[in-house]
This record gives structure tokens, C-alpha cells and sequence, in this order.
């Protein structure tokens, strides 16, 4: 069976700093895959290459669905079915509520006119059930500004999900939340898995990626410095693999999953 | 899907009377800038009022204001969108002047008023469009980048004139001249084209996709380009709609007086600008309105003759645009801290 996403040989060199090399990386369907790698190990780069912001350097190759993808862009990445909730929210904080969550997907006809009232009527819902906001002080219009941390990590989230995405990256979703907020945020995450969507996440904590995920992929300065499915190893010696990783920068033997 | 299946067992309370009154505070709120900012009219308007009664009471004054505000108002419209995007444009005082020397060059060629009319208008977007290339593709701050290109399409319209002013009298045979600087009624043309511009500028910003991008983009170009906004290529275009209503506004200047002078545009900076900073339109982007904008012209206009009127010196009209626009940029600044 074909991969969802796949990415083959891709590089990505900045300047003369090269973030990763000769990435190999895929994603099944309905595969929940956990990203662990300390900070420049080239989390955020992968993730950025699978959303079309970056351009992988020459001879790197991103599939969707077994099929080759030539010029993938954010705005092609997410009318293929891909989702992003980044590290840093990607929000306009002066902007309101609805146009955050309909940015860059604003819902138009031909012309390009805006459906505001749709837009506003949608995002009045989705406050009811996905946000799970309860104070009339907030409405569609409100700017996001004003909101607290899981509010606005609550907007995010729903906004990857509204678009029905097949594949949501989660980029250091958990951080700066508070515990039920965190807690919150991995519910959701098996929510991703029951309903047959995939789901990559990332994470500097292995106590919240492990339970959670079906396999787990290991990024050292730049290379895939080890894939394990969880069935394959406890937490404990996961742990124990992960410390020798930041210690020594050994690659481990590649332990190929599915 | 998920969250699209949940909505749907979702019903809407109609609203009750207490968000009734929620609504009309949130109105208030929303709205309270452009509110504030249509009472400081009111109250400059009737003060000179009360100053000098004899001016204020008369037509005279109004269809001078209305003549002379869409000089610099047509082109605060767009250069509000650029302030938005969170850019600058300085040139459009000299790409007034060269659309009109792009004109003069076309007519004395072809003999052809619209000819020589749509050679300002494109000559004006280009320059405008240039402007946003060597912002966007390049990466030159945009205060630097359009000093410059201020300088240097100045420089062109000089080399070109030969610093000669040029006669514009044949524009008076075609129906441009009535179109652009008569009168319908008492109503002279150039404030209708100020109206009718802010309303399609206004359209624009609030119901389509382009000014949504715009005020994303100004607000935080990164997580509009995570998102998938063309930025870069929204800036263009705001640039380059400045270029364009330039070129116009210089037109019309040039037609009203039925003379280019090849310094056409020098002394618009300070009341254009002045214009968009009191129309509460933030430097730091992402929030501002046509309205503003547009009501900030009319109060910006009204201050010189006011002040003469009033037996002032005319001195103090430099002297309060500054004012105006250090104080509105640093409201902003103030409330910007305060609120985020």
C-alpha cells in the first residue's frame, strides 16, 4: 500500500548550515507518528518542507498518495489534505476570530467576494463544539489577541481540523499549556486516530508523544537517527536509546516500521 | 469532517434581549475609532465656525475643499492598504508628476488625449509596481527603497520637461475635462471620484479575498505565509494601486489647473500621510479603514483655510500636520502596548 506522504532523499541546506540530510521519511494512513528530536535537529525544517513553505534542496522528492508532487506549496499542501498547527500558532492576533480561522482559506465565490456571513456563522459553531468556548464575552468577531494560550492553541487545532485535513503535523502542540490543556491536546490526538485521519506529532516530551503514537522517528542533527514501532520497546528503553542518541549523535541501526 | 459533523446538531439561541444590548457596547467598541474620529471633524469644523463665521457660512469654502482634498485623498486611499501591509510609500509624490509627463510625451507623439490618458495610468502603475518588486523581491525596506525611486522619477520628469511646465489645454476639447474636474450640481467631480474610489477601496478591503490577505499579511506576514497567503504578492499590488491612483491624481491636478509643472506632487507628502495616520490606520499594520481615511483628508484640508480664516499665520498649518502625525502614531504606539 501506498504511503500518505512520503519524503525521499530531501535535503535542506540554509546558507552553509544544513539542517537535514538525505531524509528519508513517510507516513501511512491512519498512522499516528511521533517526531522526537532535540532543539536544530531539524523538526521544524522537515515539517516546513511537508507544507511547502520550504523547498527541499535538489534531488529531495515529496510523494502524496504514491504520487510525485513537483512544486508543492502551502496553499497545494493544504488543498491536498494537509494541516499544520505550528509551534507558533500561525495566528493574526489583531484579526478576528473568523479570519483566523479561515486564513488563506477564506471561503469566496469566483469573483473572490468573501462569505463573510458563512465564514462568521461557521466559526460561531465550531466556537460551540470544537473550541468549546462558553463566555458570551467572545464571539466570531473577537480578536484572537485577547485570548489565553489554549484558546488560541484551540483555535489552531480547529482550524487544521475544520479542513477536513488527511494529514494534521502537530508542531510542539503541548507547549507553554497548562496541564489540562496538555491533557486536552492528547485527547485529541486520539481523536485524529479514530477518525482515520493521520496525524505526525511532535514533541520534545517522550511521556506525551509515547502513549500516543504507533511509531515513533528519531531526528538527530539532521539525519533519522532511529524509527521504532512502540510495540517494539518500552518507554524505558526508548528513553535509554534517546539519551545515547543526544550523547554520542550514534546512528543507530535502522529499524524499519511497517 | 469531525468537527463539521458535530456542528451540525448545533442550534443557534436566538438572541436575547441582554445580547441585544451586548451588541449595540460591542457596536460602540467596534466602531469607536471611527466614531472619535468623526466628532474631532465635527468639533474643528465648528470651531472655525465659530472663528470666523463669515468663511464657514459661505459655498466658496466647501467646493474648495471639495475641489482640492481628492489631490492628496485619492491617493491616502490606496496608501492606506501599503501602511496596512505594514510598507511605506514616499514616491508618490513624484509618480504624480510622471504620469502626467508620461502623458505629455504620449500626447505630443500621438495627438491623442486618452492616449496620452492611459500613458499616465500605466506609467503610474509601473512605477507603483517597481516600487513593489524591489520591496518584495529584493528586500529592501520600503522607506528606503521608495525614497529613492521618489528621487529618481522626479529626476526623470525633470529630464524629460527639461524642467519646462507644459501647456494642457487640449484636454479641455474631450469629455475627460468634465469627466474628471466639472461639476455635477454644486458638486465638483474630483470629490465625487474621491467617493466613489474610497466606496470600491472599502468594497475591496472588507468583502474580498485581497483585503483579507491584506490585513493579514500586515498583521503578521509570517503566519499569513504559513497559511498560505501571497504575501509578497499583495504588497505588489498595493504598491502598485498607488502608483496608479497617482498617476490619476496628478491627472486631475494638471487638468484642473490645465498646466503640468514638472514639480507636481511636492508638498502632497505631509497632508496625504497625515491623512492616514489620523484615520487611525496603525504603522504597526494589520488595522486601518477607507473611512478614516477619507473623513482625516477632509479634517487635514480643513485646518489651512481654517487657519487663515481664523487670522492666523499660515505657518502653523506645517506645524499642526506634524503635530497630527507624531501624535496619531504615537496614540498607536501607546495603544498598542496597552492592549496586547
Amino acid at each position: 500500500m501506498d504511503h500518505l506522504l512520503q519524503l525521499k532523499n530531501v535535503s535542506k541546506t540554509f546558507g552553509e548550515v544544513a539542517a537535514l540530510h538525505h531524509v528519508n521519511f513517510e507516513v501511512g494512513s491512519n498512522e499516528i507518528v511521533g517526531l522526537l528530536g532535540d532543539n536544530g535537529a531539524g523538526k521544524s525544517t522537515m515539517v516546513k518542507i511537508m507544507t511547502g513553505y520550504h523547498r527541499p534542496d535538489l534531488g529531495g522528492e515529496v510523494y502524496w498518495k504514491g504520487e510525485k508532487v513537483e512544486h508543492l506549496s502551502v496553499s497545494l499542501a493544504r488543498d491536498l489534505g494537509i494541516e499544520v498547527v505550528y509551534q507558533e500558532r500561525a495566528l493574526a492576533d489583531q484579526q478576528s476570530l473568523w479570519r483566523n480561522i479561515f486564513m488563506g482559506r477564506e471561503l469566496s465565490n469566483r469573483w473572490g467576494l468573501l462569505d463573510i456571513g458563512g465564514m462568521t456563522r461557521e466559526t460561531q459553531k465550531l466556537m460551540n463544539t470544537a473550541m468549546g468556548f462558553t463566555s458570551s464575552a467572545v464571539s466570531p468577531e473577537s480578536s484572537v489577541g485577547t485570548f489565553s494560550g489554549g484558546e488560541r492553541q484551540g483555535v489552531a487545532i480547529t482550524r487544521a481540523l475544520y479542513f477536513e485535513a488527511e494529514l494534521i503535523i502537530l508542531d510542539e502542540p503541548t507547549m507553554g499549556l497548562s496541564l489540562s490543556e496538555t491533557k486536552k491536546c492528547l485527547e485529541f490526538i486520539d481523536g485524529i486516530k479514530a477518525a482515520g485521519k493521520s496525524c505526525i506529532f511532535i514533541d520534545h516530551n517522550i511521556f506525551h508523544v509515547y502513549p500516543v503514537v504507533d511509531r515513533i522517528v528519531v531526528l538527530d542533527r539532521g539525519t533519522i537517527a532511529g524509527m521504532y514501532m512502540k510495540n517494539e520497546l518500552s518507554m524505558d528503553e526508548l528513553l535509554e536509546r534517546l539519551y545515547r542518541v543526544a550523547r554520542t549523535g550514534n546512528l543507530e541501526e535502522y529499524s524499519k516500521a511497517a | 469532517m469531525e468537527a463539521r459533523q458535530m456542528n451540525s446538531k448545533v442550534e443557534v439561541k436566538p438572541l436575547s434581549p441582554v445580547t441585544k444590548t451586548r451588541s449595540f457596547t460591542r457596536f460602540l467598541r467596534r466602531w469607536s475609532l471611527q466614531i472619535a474620529l468623526s466628532l474631532v471633524g465635527i468639533l474643528i469644523w465648528a470651531f472655525f465656525l465659530w472663528r470666523s463665521p463669515i468663511t464657514f457660512k459661505s459655498y466658496a469654502i466647501y467646493n474648495s475643499l471639495m475641489l482640492t482634498t481628492p489631490f492628496f485623498a485619492l491617493v491616502a486611499i490606496p496608501l492606506t492598504l501599503v501602511i496596512i501591509v505594514k510598507e511605506m510609500d514616499l514616491s508618490f509624490t513624484s509618480v504624480m508628476a510622471w504620469g502626467v509627463a508620461a502623458y505629455s510625451i504620449t500626447f505630443r507623439v500621438t495627438q491623442n488625449v486618452w492616449l496620452g490618458f492611459l500613458a499616465c495610468l500605466l506609467a503610474g502603475l509601473l512605477a507603483g509596481l517597481l516600487n513593489g518588486l524591489i520591496v518584495v523581491r529584493l528586500g529592501v525596506p520600503s522607506l528606503v527603497a521608495t525614497i529613492g525611486t521618489q528621487f529618481l522619477w522626479r529626476g526623470v520628469v525633470l529630464v524629460v520637461t527639461n524642467g519646462q511646465g507644459v501647456g494642457m489645454s487640449e484636454v479641455k476639447r474631450t469629455i475627460l475635462y468634465p469627466l474628471l474636474v466639472g461639476k455635477i450640481g454644486p458638486i465638483p467631480m474630483p470629490f465625487i471620484w474621491t467617493i466613489v474610489f474610497g466606496l470600491i477601496a472599502w468594497f475591496f478591503l472588507n468583502h474580498h479575498k485581497f483585503g483579507a490577505h491584506v490585513y493579514l499579511t500586515g498583521d503578521n506576514v509570517e503566519s499569513a505565509r504559513l497559511m498560505g497567503v501571497n504575501t509578497g504578492r499583495t504588497k505588489i499590488l498595493t504598491f502598485a494601486l498607488v502608483g496608479l491612483m497617482a498617476a490619476f491624481s496628478g491627472f486631475v491636478v494638471s487638468e484642473q489647473l490645465l498646466f503640468f509643472w514638472p514639480t507636481l506632487g511636492d508638498g502632497y507628502l505631509l497632508n496625504t500621510l497625515a491623512s492616514v495616520f489620523l484615520g487611525g490606520t496603525s504603522v504597526f499594520g494589520g488595522t486601518g479603514t477607507i473611512y478614516g481615511t477619507v473623513v482625516a483628508a477632509f479634517i487635514i484640508a480643513l485646518i489651512n483655510p481654517g487657519i487663515v480664516a481664523s487670522g492666523w499665520l499660515a505657518y502653523w498649518t506645517q506645524l499642526i500636520y506634524g503635530f497630527i502625525i507624531v501624535a496619531s502614531v504615537a496614540l498607536q504606539a501607546v495603544l498598542r502596548r496597552r492592549f496586547s
